[in-house]
């Protein structure tokens, strides 16, 4: 299998003795959509700045496509994509200049850089803006920019950093489409993000870091497959004076008045509703009280600062 | 990379930059055009008419190489420092690093464009200066080697005060403290001669003297060194800034973390 992104044994230590990255191996297939999942500080940044040359390694291989970036560093910058996480463009240069520029850094003449430019610009709803100086933009226009700008020489590997912070729902779902067809055309795409249904939406494989180490690297489906126990939200027609008795269930009432149900892994639905329709209970709604993805991520992020914690006590 | 990809990636930069001072004409280009010309008219003018000649020539025309070099020195510095900072400033460096743009072009593509402004704020001096005085060419080849070294010099050092640079103070603290005072003590107004011998070895150790005269003997065919000695001495500083700066640029100093 060709790996869009192989990472192995990284390690950054900066100047003030902060040890971001602890060992890192990750391996991302080529057209996969992969997100690297964290909390803040957990070295998500830092290992993709790593591989986008913004950050210098302490010690470990990166290679882009088999380029490696100690030997072969122009090769692997040519495959890749990035969109960072904050506005990095200048804020006085027109929006189709910023997109003709960089294509210019990677050796596009500025006629072959501007039909790239326009095609990319057009696609994500900012053609009409291509004059306009970049700091007039609309914060979700900035974001969008960012993307136009890393796609102008396209890329095999697209890495986005947070590429929906800060941008409202309707615009994040558009972006969510433009995404899944860049994919779908063959584009490798690694992404951090904060909105854990984003990755559950976009992504087929999942890595989750943590204080400098990775705590799982699967596919999406092994890992929501762990998840033991998911709670649903059922509103009801009428309100529930109290939690009806669920065989095999455990029930509560929340604070706005519906019904909460634990289901544990392998039990079906349907006994639920089998089992209120006994009592008469009618249900008009019903969602997942959290995202799946999302009530994983805490478990394993506090198991880990658990295990950590415990070392440390065990070191002291 | 190959070749011809990166011809287009130094044409970007190059133009990038001469866009940017373009753009801004009213901070880059006006105000040395509206100084020098007060330079000509106080000292050349008002005050050169009293002093009479030196190096047997009118004071006005002694002073404008060396206004016309202050000028491409300071600009050619000060687009430089500026332009590289304001990108650290606002992380837009990030787009040349995440690009295969290796590191000589993107020092190359600074220093040319620094030079368009230095050079092209020399010319605009040159002219404003025919307004005041006639120019003969003593050594064409000596005057343009002379300005375009001095101009990549100066280029050169502005990029490296840029990269080691954290605050917006750090990039005027040189130009104010160091360049100016060389500047001013480097033979733009004065000869040497007129010094007093200690001074004179003093002013030696000014790189600057060298630059200026070395340009002055391309136009009026007078210089207090051997022009020959000034291009030798430019062409080591060149050497050793344009080192520098690689040895930052590959380790990353202050653009990477």
């Amino acid at each position: 299998m060709t790996h869009a992104l192989e990472i192995e044994g990284l390690i950054k230590t900066y100047g003030d003795g902060f040890e971001a990255l602890k060992g890192i191996d990750l391996h991302v297939a080529e057209g996969d959509f992969f997100a690297l999942l964290g909390p803040n500080g957990a070295g998500k940044s830092t290992t993709l700045g790593i591989v986008c040359s913004l950050v210098n390694k302490s010690a470990g291989k990166v290679r882009v496509f088999g380029k490696d970036i100690d030997t072969h560093l122009s090769d692997a910058k040519l495959n890749l994509g990035v969109v960072p996480q904050e506005f990095n463009f200048n804020q006085f240069e027109k929006v189709f200049d910023i997109v003709t520029t960089q294509a210019g850094y990677y050796g596009i003449p500025l006629k072959q850089a501007s039909v790239s430019a326009e095609k990319y610009l057009k696609k994500l709803g900012l053609w009409e803006k291509r004059d306009t100086p970049a700091r007039m933009l609309s914060g979700g226009m900035k974001r969008r920019l960012m993307i136009a700008r890393a796609l102008v020489h396209e890329p095999k590997l697209l890495i986005l950093d947070e590429p929906t912070a800060g941008v409202d729902i309707e615009l994040r779902r558009s972006m969510w489409v433009f995404l899944e067809e860049m994919n779908r055309q063959g584009t490798t795409i690694i992404l951090t993000t904060h909105y854990l249904e984003e990755a559950e939406a976009l992504c087929r494989n999942i890595a989750i870091i943590d204080h400098g180490r990775i705590l799982k690297n699967t596919s999406k489906k092994d890992l929501l497959q762990e998840l033991s126990v998911e709670t649903f939200v059922l509103d009801t027609a009428s309100p529930l004076a109290s939690a009806p008795e669920l065989a095999g269930f455990a029930t509560r009432i929340d604070g706005e008045g519906a019904l909460e149900v634990d289901v544990l892994k392998g039990q079906g639905l349907n006994q639920v509703f089998v089992q209120l329709d006994k009592l008469d209970i009618k249900v008009v709604s019903m969602r997942t009280k959290a995202n799946r993805l999302e009530e994983l991520f805490v478990r394993m992020v506090e198991e880990n600062a658990e295990e950590s914690k415990n070392s440390l006590e065990g070191v002291a | 990379m190959r070749t011809q990809a990166l011809a287009t990636a130094f044409n970007t930069i190059v133009t990038r930059e001469i866009r940017r001072f373009t753009r801004i004409w009213a901070q880059t280009l006006l105000p040395p055009a509206v100084t020098m010309t007060l330079y000509f008219i106080i000292f050349g003018n008002l005050i050169g008419s009293r002093i009479g000649q030196m190096g047997g020539f009118d004071y006005m025309a002694f002073i404008v190489p060396g206004l016309i070099m202050m000028a491409v020195i300071t600009n050619s510095y000060a687009n430089v420092v500026s332009s590289f900072f304001s990108m650290k400033f606002q992380r837009s460096i990030e787009e040349l690093l995440v690009s295969p743009v290796p590191n000589w072009v993107i020092l190359a593509g600074y220093v040319c464009g620094g030079m368009a402004r230095g050079l092209g704020i020399g010319l605009i001096v040159t002219l404003l200066s025919l307004a005041f005085t006639s120019l003969t060419i003593h050594s064409l080849p000596m005057m343009v080697v002379t300005v375009f070294l001095t101009s990549a010099l100066f280029s050169l050092g502005g990029f490296i005060n840029a990269m080691l640079a954290t605050k917006f103070d750090d990039i005027s603290i040189v130009p104010t403290f160091v360049l100016t005072p060389l500047t001013y003590l480097g033979g733009v107004f004065y000869s040497i001669d007129m010094l007093p011998e200690f001074w004179q070895g003093v002013s030696m150790a000014n790189p600057i003297l060298y630059m200026v005269n070395g340009f002055r003997f391309g136009i009026l065919g007078v210089s207090d060194v051997n022009p020959f000695v000034s291009l030798g001495m430019i062409l080591v500083f060149i050497s050793l800034l344009a080192f520098i700066a690689l040895k930052m640029l590959a380790r990353g100093k202050g653009i990477r973390h």
